[in-house]
This record gives structure tokens, C-alpha cells and sequence, in this order.
């Protein structure tokens, strides 16, 4: 392996570590639970590497231990993962121009968390698709792990050592000030704040991600173009 | 449930799990996007962020209730004026995590 090589796994790696100790809890947490449910140690792995992402998998154990039909959970799958367009869409600004084989690997590990912080990288520049690509990468071979681990393991880790349990919460915190780069930033965040919260209480489902975001950026964009055209 | 079961079940999740993540990159990252689009899309990080936190800061998820004063959002406070000197990715992690686990034993 050459020096670049060996940087770009590095600075992948250097990024990727808040993302996998905050997979590490959850996974585990995932794992018992599944077990719980009645599914073997082998269905939690072919459940973390065919459909690696979180809440969904969250979702599909309560819904196979309340014995929900196989179209039910895939339907509701859809619905709750439908967020990653959005990020998938943001992401796309600033992977122009690459092969679609590469895009093809990269949109498998497209989470909240690889989305935040790859997004956060290349807006700063010094990032490119292969560091991007190996944090996806990482975080889904945690992931993996540690959903298993659960599945094996998990009912004999303590409840909330050391606080992990806040590790991605702390994350998205740290990400969302690297966000704010504008009056306009803030005022987006707040509004989406706002309604995610209001939208949450008063609509069941997920369907406040994808809402209040939208909205939240729309509203922002419309007072950016209208404070421009004011000047 | 036999692994034809879980097969199927797993294979169908996959697939509505990775279309919605591929198809707007394969689409977008060939195709010169507006500049309206681009614009927007440089909302949505800051939007999306904000609304993943939000609710998990000021709502109870067992109840679906407002909850004003959880431990998550005390927490966050500190956390987040950390994050604002700092610009640690790492170290606000780690702070978080600490109050967040002196504070559970208080």
C-alpha cells in the first residue's frame, strides 16, 4: 500500500470512529432485542448486511415478535427509510461525474450518521469518495458486528455503561454546529426544530423527518432568495 | 420462521432500503442539477440534523408527549456550547457521553 492509500484509509477511519461508537450500543441493543424475538444469531447478521439501516431494523423486530405479515414490514421499511432520498440527493452535489458502479457501492452505507458526517467533510473540501467510502464501509462492518455480538452476547452487557447511549446524540449536535455557517443555517435549523417537534407530536409514524426537512429548507430557501432580491 | 422466511423478508427490506438510497445519486450525480436544486439542497443537511435531534431532546418516545427538562436535552446544553469553542467532533462525543453518564447517576 502506498503513502496516499494509507492516508486515505487513515483520515476514513480518523471520521468514522464517533459513528461506530455510537452503532456499538445500539447494535447491541438490536441484537438482544431480536434475540428476544426468537430470531437466531444468523438471521441478525443476514438482517444487518442486506438491509444495514437502524431504525428500520428496530422496527422490523417489534413488528416480527408482534407477529406483523412480511408485506407489512417491508412497506413500512419503505416508508421509514424513504428520509434517505434526501440524502442521497445532497450527497450527489458533490459526487458529479463519478462511475455508477462506484455510486452503486457508495449508496449502500448512505445512513443519517455516514450521510452527516461524509456531507460535513466534503463541504469543508480535503474529502473525496474513497475517504466517503470508507466510512460507510466501516460503520456498516461495526454495525454488523455488534448487532451480532447483541444476538450472542447482549444479555449479559450492563444498560447504559459509560454513557454511549448518548454518543450519537452528541454527534449530531457537533455536526449540527458544523452546519451553521449562516444566519440562514440557524434560522433553517430552528424552523426544522420546531416543526419536526410539533409534527412528531401530533402525527403518528415517522413521516416528521422527511416533513419537517423538507419544509424546514423550503421556507429557508424562500427567505434567502427574498432577502436577496431585496438588496 | 424458516431461512426462506427470513430470506425473503430481509431481501424485500434491502430493496426498498437501498432503491431510495441509490436512485437520486446514480440520477443526479450524471445530470447538470439546477442551480434552485443546489441551493436547496444545502438546506437539507442542517434541516435534516436538526430534525432527527429535535424530537429526541424535547419529546418522551414511550408516551409521544412533550417533555420539557430530560436529562438528553440538560446534556445537550453543555454539549453544544462544547461543540461551538471546540469544532471536536471527538471531544464532543466524549463530553456528551460523560454528562450524560454523571448525570444518570445523580
Amino acid at each position: 500500500m502506498n503513502d496516499s492509500n494509507k492516508q486515505t484509509l487513515r483520515q476514513g477511519s480518523t471520521a468514522a470512529w464517533p459513528i461506530c461508537l455510537g452503532y456499538f450500543p445500539i447494535g447491541l441493543a438490536l441484537g438482544v432485542l431480536a434475540q428476544k424475538a426468537g430470531m437466531p444469531w444468523w438471521a441478525v447478521a443476514m438482517m444487518s448486511i442486506m438491509v444495514f439501516a437502524g431504525s428500520a431494523q428496530f422496527i422490523c423486530v417489534a413488528m416480527v415478535a408482534a407477529g406483523a405479515s412480511t408485506p407489512a414490514i417491508i412497506l413500512t421499511t419503505f416508508v421509514v427509510n424513504l428520509r434517505h432520498v434526501l440524502m442521497s440527493s445532497a450527497l450527489a452535489v458533490y459526487l458529479q461525474g463519478v462511475n455508477r458502479s462506484f455510486l452503486a457501492l457508495f449508496s449502500y452505507g448512505v445512513t443519517d450518521e455516514s450521510f452527516a458526517v461524509n456531507l460535513t467533510h466534503f463541504r469543508d473540501g480535503k474529502w473525496d469518495r474513497w475517504r466517503a467510502l470508507i466510512v460507510n464501509h466501516l460503520a456498516n462492518s461495526v454495525w454488523i458486528m455488534a448487532t451480532v455480538c447483541g444476538a450472542l452476547v447482549g444479555q449479559f452487557v450492563p444498560q447504559g455503561a459509560l454513557g454511549i447511549d448518548y454518543a450519537l446524540t452528541g454527534m449530531f449536535i457537533c455536526l449540527l454546529v458544523f452546519q451553521l455557517q449562516g444566519r440562514i443555517y440557524v434560522i433553517t435549523g430552528l424552523l426544522a426544530a420546531a416543526l419536526s417537534v410539533t409534527w412528531y407530536l401530533l402525527i403518528p409514524g415517522d413521516s416528521y423527518i422527511v416533513g419537517a426537512s423538507m419544509s424546514a429548507a423550503t421556507i429557508g430557501y424562500l427567505l434567502k432568495r427574498r432577502y436577496r432580491r431585496g438588496r | 420462521m424458516t431461512f426462506n422466511d427470513y430470506l425473503f423478508l430481509f431481501g424485500g427490506m434491502g430493496l426498498v432500503t437501498y432503491l431510495p438510497r441509490a436512485l437520486p445519486l446514480l440520477y443526479l450525480a450524471h445530470k447538470k442539477m439546477p442551480q434552485w436544486l443546489i441551493d436547496w439542497l444545502s438546506l437539507i443537511p442542517v434541516a435534516i440534523l436538526s430534525a432527527l435531534l429535535a424530537p429526541s431532546l424535547f419529546t418522551d418516545a414511550a408516551t409521544r408527549s412533550f417533555a420539557f427538562g430530560k436529562l438528553e436535552l440538560i446534556v445537550a446544553i453543555p454539549t453544544l456550547i462544547f461543540a461551538l469553542k471546540t469544532r471536536s467532533l471527538g471531544g464532543t462525543v466524549l463530553i456528551g457521553m460523560l454528562l450524560y453518564w454523571l448525570g444518570g447517576m445523580l
